[in-house]
């Protein structure tokens, strides 16, 4: 076996604890308004509480009526009002607005805002302004951190990557820290904290404030995690905008996976309803197949098939008592497999009837070559043809990136007819777009540094020493370069193979991308793993812009035959993809070890893409 | 179990690797299909109780859950959740990941510190005995009693400054004001951040702080974003022309057409946008975004008369499915395409007319006008497209898009094979050709291409594909036998 050697992967943890810690806030915290009380849920919250509560428990704490926050309340609702919301202004004046109505009539009503994970400031300050400060009572439910599987623990908060990335906006890095803080204490003390990234390293740092300020009684635990790797995600986009080819990050790209769960449509399903399937271990073919790359999973599939009809065909020639045997104890386990077999039989069909109609073959084969760096005017004028042929708005904004990243920056000629041709297929206003992605530094022009030194150096006569070292940072971190092609060289992330590559007996962890290319992301964990620091990385480093870090806390008892010293949380700031997801579980079945992920939020590339379209107020 | 791990083990290294493609329909499809027959031909006896099953293994939209009765008060907002508590118990049985029990966490114990700290904003509550897990730093409770000094902020105080904004009052000089923007930045939490930007804003003539911002980059985006969040934009277009980000304040402005939803008064803002400080080329792409609007409006009011008159073919044939105003470039270039692909240049709606103001390039016009005429099944026009004729008066097939697309866009709108073929030939690649015409069935073109290449064998062999006695068959056996070609094998 490819696998020699490997030790056995030790267990994850169990993060059963954390739905019940956010479970049992939300009781208490409902329990301070006592009485009868209608509870307006903010849309972004409904799929995270529906994983931790039920509206049988809601009921059970008097809510009575459940509204969308956005939506007006019936006039005869209940006397008490409780929205349960995310900390943001806009929905603090739907709230505002609604107590003003209240006094306008005359209605006297009690009002509790729960806000999720964490209040702002600038809450209150729109409460104050509105003139309902007073109306209204505040708490925080500190609902940081969702299981969304055994090794997946999700923050749920997709809008960290515009507001910390597109917005330079630090609001949510106080949420990091206290969510790392939570599972330390839970199933720490980490031993060992790597890191690279601007926002990495904030997180890190507010976090040990916070450890500091608390008494250190977790200290001579035996923790259950030992290692902990933060990584921004603008350290590797490449990754991020790829296609992906494993089967969970195809059904995230095709159906979109949210909050764990995926809706899948009457053509899945085969017939005129759809089902919301809970994609997670539980599944039994699911978790057989989620990892692996597309062309493997039909053979799996029919196999799996096969198996099931001669378990059934068993039946036949039973007397009456095996008969009887067979119904209690395995029929239903049958049954559940043959259901889970036809779903994902028919999201199979489904993926491949649309990856057929949109020449993924075609599209695939332009982003190789652009991560190999080879044919890049005939990517170009793929990109192009994609644009020209108004194929989706996503794809072509997501290939431009690529291209953008790739190249190190379009050429000015081939940007502005690039986006010429965009804004003509797809509607002007994405204007607005093309200046974000490029105040991102996801699409950039070639030699835009030149206008960026003069600014920086006109500003810089204005400034005394030290704050122009800040400044000098926060222009280097906009003119950012990927570096790209040098980091892949450096790392290897383009295989050399002889041959073809095995699919089904991978090698290494570009099987998630068809062994085209390793996930960089996880390379430099593997890396800074295998070298327990960044000594001999130094080059890559700088390539990747710095921000690097390794501490071993002292304090913490390290004992090597522990199995914590074998499991890693890895946390992506910005979001996490199911490609790299993967990638990481095999590495670590190689590794002996065991990868747990914590992310702001599961992304792809079209969430990324969208999280750049300005959309209006 | 183990009986089946082996099989999958078996499976997942025994198989050889073979080469995939998605498009390589056939194959993997019918793998799929084969093992859906199989799955489905269990159906029979498995269907019998789906719903208890259903309780057991999935979530799927469960009678219990939150987004189903928030769209269940969206319905019949009246109804309460009365009387749904049978079904509640039912489903939440696939939520119910934990033992019922108590939690050792226990409740009260857990978060009573923390609420009467967020609640009360900081009075000595005396909370001692809580549940280490989800605790504030202990200092932030001691802080009414400290009193305060500015040599050192530890960050931690700070962060409860937003809880008691009153004390910031107590920073006055311009001095303090900036050391507590300075340590906050320094501190990490924007929420802290924001808090002080809010408080130096209300304190600080605009100019200052836009003059102590410049230098601290940091807390500027900060305040930026609070402003396009709170939607104070006038102090926000201010700050930017402070800043002398002139393309910035541009895209502000222009991006508030998003928030106009009448087309005339949106016309007429964009009218103004184009006198902003975009970039060159930015200006000629609000020029035009003026332009194309302005001409939606125009070809909107006559097609809309046209339409209720019912005197056009074209419309009465395809009503429209949605009105042109808003659209993208291209999208209007087809839709004109469409309806008004005869018109003199002199119209506006004419597609002649649109390329030219807009300057679309010859490719993506001929993409356009060929999706839009083959929609349409105007095969003439279709060949007009591609006709040119040279000084010789010799007329000559050419395309600036490949000729696979061009056959790719004509199968999709179902073209009878007679003009398909056409196509077909004209792709130079002969591997390409082959491929399309025997993907489409185009006979003529595969025998004529296995005639050039003198290939006997494949040319033989393709034989059994062409329908017996037809014509194409004798054409083959005709070819076979002239004795003049000479076959390379």
């Amino acid at each position: 076996m490819a696998f020699a050697g490997r030790r056995d992967v030790p267990e994850p943890p169990d993060f059963g604890i954390l739905k019940r810690l956010a479970r049992d806030q939300l009781i208490y915290l409902l329990e301070q308004l006592p009485g009868k009380k209608d509870l307006f849920i903010e849309a972004d919250l409904m799929s995270p509480l529906d994983r931790i509560a039920n509206v049988s428990i809601l009921k059970q704490h008097e809510v009575d009526k459940l509204y969308k926050v956005e939506s007006r309340p019936a006039p005869s609702a209940s006397d008490q009002f409780c929205f349960l919301v995310r900390p943001r202004i806009r929905t603090m004046r739907y709230i505002a607005d609604i107590v003003n109505a209240d006094k306008m009539s005359g209605r006297s009503r009690k009002y509790k805002i729960i806000f999720s994970p964490q209040k702002f400031y600038a809450c209150e300050m729109v409460l104050e302004e509105e003139g309902v400060f007073g109306d209204v009572t505040c708490d925080e439910w500190s609902f940081y951190l969702l299981p969304l599987d055994e090794d997946i623990i999700s923050m749920e908060l997709p809008e960290f990557f515009r507001d910390y990335f597109l917005e330079g906006d630090h609001r949510w890095i106080n949420s990091v820290a206290r969510a790392l803080q939570l599972l330390n204490s839970l199933y720490g003390p980490f031993g060992k904290a790597y890191g690279i990234g601007r926002c990495a390293k904030m997180s890190y740092e507010l976090w040990r404030d916070l450890e500091e300020e608390s008494e250190g009684d977790g200290q001579g635990r035996k923790p259950e995690i030992g290692n902990i790797f933060l990584m921004d995600r603008d350290t590797d986009y490449v990754t991020a905008l790829c296609s992906q080819v494993v089967y969970e990050g195809l059904v995230d790209d095709t159906f979109r996976i949210k909050c764990g769960s995926v809706d899948f449509g009457p053509d899945v399903t085969s017939s005129d309803k759809s089902i919301k399937v809970l994609l997670n271990a539980q599944d039994k073919v699911f978790s057989q197949i989620r990892n692996e790359h597309f062309s493997s999973v039909f053979g799996f599939l029919s196999q799996k098939s096969r198996n099931l009809q001669a378990q059934y065909d068993r039946r036949r020639g039973m007397d009456i008592k095996q008969m009887k045997n067979f119904v209690s104890q395995e029929l239903k386990g049958l049954k559940q497999e043959h259901r889970l077999l036809s779903l994902h039989i028919g999201a199979c069909e489904s993926i491949m009837k649309k990856k057929t109609k949109q020449d993924f073959q075609e599209m695939i084969k332009a982003e190789h070559s652009l991560l190999e760096g080879v044919d890049v005017r005939e990517s170009t004028s793929f990109i192009e043809e994609h644009i020209d042929r108004q194929v989706s708005p996503i794809e072509s904004l997501r290939l431009m990136c690529l291209l953008s990243i790739t190249e190190n920056g379009l050429i000015p000629k081939d940007y502005r007819s690039l986006k010429t041709q965009y804004l003509q297929s797809y509607g002007p206003e994405h204007l607005l777009t093309f200046h974000n992605l490029k105040h991102v530094g996801l699409l950039t022009e070639q030699a835009a540094g030149e206008t960026l030194t003069a600014v920086e150096s006109k500003v810089s006569k204005l400034v005394t020493d030290r704050a122009a070292g800040k400044i000098t940072d926060a222009f280097n971190s906009l003119a950012r370069k990927s570096n790209f092609r040098a980091i892949s060289k450096k790392l290897g992330l383009i295989p050399r193979v002889d041959g073809e590559y095995d699919l089904k007996m991978p090698r290494d962890m570009a099987y998630v991308f068809s062994g085209a290319y390793v996930p960089l992301s996880c390379k430099i964990i593997e890396q800074v793993l295998e070298r327990r620091g960044w000594l001999g990385l130094e080059e890559v480093v700088r390539l990747l812009n710095g921000n690097e870090f390794s501490v071993s806390d002292s304090a913490v008892e390290d004992n090597p035959a522990w199995e914590s010293q074998r499991v890693i949380l890895a946390v992506f700031l910005g979001g996490c993809t199911f490609s790299e997801i993967a990638a990481l579980r095999f590495l670590g079945k190689e590794r002996g070890c065991k990868f747990i992920f914590l992310t702001t939020a599961i992304t792809n590339s079209a969430r990324m893409m969208e999280a750049m379209i300005e959309a209006k107020a | 179990m183990s009986r089946a791990r082996a099989d999958e083990e078996e499976y997942w290294h025994s198989s050889k690797f073979r080469a995939f493609t998605f498009d390589d329909e056939d194959d993997e499809l019918s793998q799929l299909k084969e093992s859906k027959r199989a799955v489905n031909s269990l159906r029979d006896i498995v269907d019998d109780d789906d719903d208890d099953l259903e309780r057991v293994s999935w979530s799927g939209e469960p009678v219990g859950s939150i987004s189903w009765s928030i769209k269940e008060t969206a319905s019949s907002s009246t109804s309460s959740l009365e009387g749904r508590d049978s079904g509640l118990q039912k489903g939440s049985s696939s939520y119910a990941a934990f033992p019922k029990q108590v939690s050792s966490y226990s409740l009260s114990s857990l978060f009573k510190g923390e609420l009467c700290l967020s609640l009360s904003a900081l009075s000595d509550t005396g909370v001692k005995n809580y549940a280490p897990e989800l605790r504030r730093p202990k200092a932030e409770y001691k802080v009414s009693s400290l009193s305060w000094g500015l040599s050192d902020v530890p960050y931690a105080y700070l962060y409860l400054f937003y809880l008691q904004v009153c004390s910031l009052e107590r920073f006055r000089s311009l001095q303090d004001k900036l050391v507590l923007l300075d340590e906050a930045v320094a501190g990490h939490d924007g929420n802290v951040i924001t808090a002080v930007l809010i408080f130096l804003k209300r304190t600080l003539r605009r100019e200052i702080l836009f003059r102590e911002l410049e230098v601290r980059q940091v807390a500027l985006c900060h305040l930026i974003h609070f402003l396009k969040e709170a939607g104070e934009q006038k102090l926000l277009l201010d700050l930017l022309r402070f800043l002398d980000r002139t393309e910035e304040v541009a895209l502000s402005q222009y991006r508030e057409h998003l928030n106009i939803q009448d087309v005339e008064k949106r016309r007429e803002f964009l009218k103004g946008c184009i006198g902003l400080p975009f970039s060159a080329e930015d200006t000629s792409h609000i020029q035009d975004h003026y332009t194309l609007l302005e001409r939606q409006i125009i070809i909107e009011a006559n097609d809309r008369h046209l339409e209720t008159a019912g005197q056009s073919e074209v419309f009465r044939k395809y009503p429209r499915k949605a009105s042109i105003l808003n659209m993208p470039l291209v999208t209007t270039l087809f839709y004109s395409c469409f309806y008004h692909y005869t018109e003199a240049e002199g119209t506006f709606s004419s597609p002649t007319n649109l390329k030219k103001t807009f300057k679309i390039p010859d490719k993506q016009y001929v993409l356009t006008a060929l999706a839009a005429r083959a929609k349409l099944r105007a095969w003439d026009d279709v060949d007009a497209l591609f006709t040119t004729k040279n000084w010789l008066g010799y007329t000559k097939k050419k395309a600036p898009i490949g000729f696979h697309r061009v056959v790719e866009i004509l199968q999709r709108n179902n073209a009878p094979v007679q003009v398909l073929q056409e196509y077909v030939r004209l792709v130079e690649d002969v591997e390409t050709r082959l491929n399309l015409a025997t993907k489409y069935k185009c006979h003529d073109v595969v025998i004529e291409t296995y005639k050039d290449l003198k290939d006997r064998i494949q040319l033989t062999a393709y034989k059994c594909k062409v329908e017996r006695g037809s014509a194409e068959e004798e054409k083959i056996n005709s070819i076979l036998n002239n004795m003049q070609i000479r076959w390379k094998n």
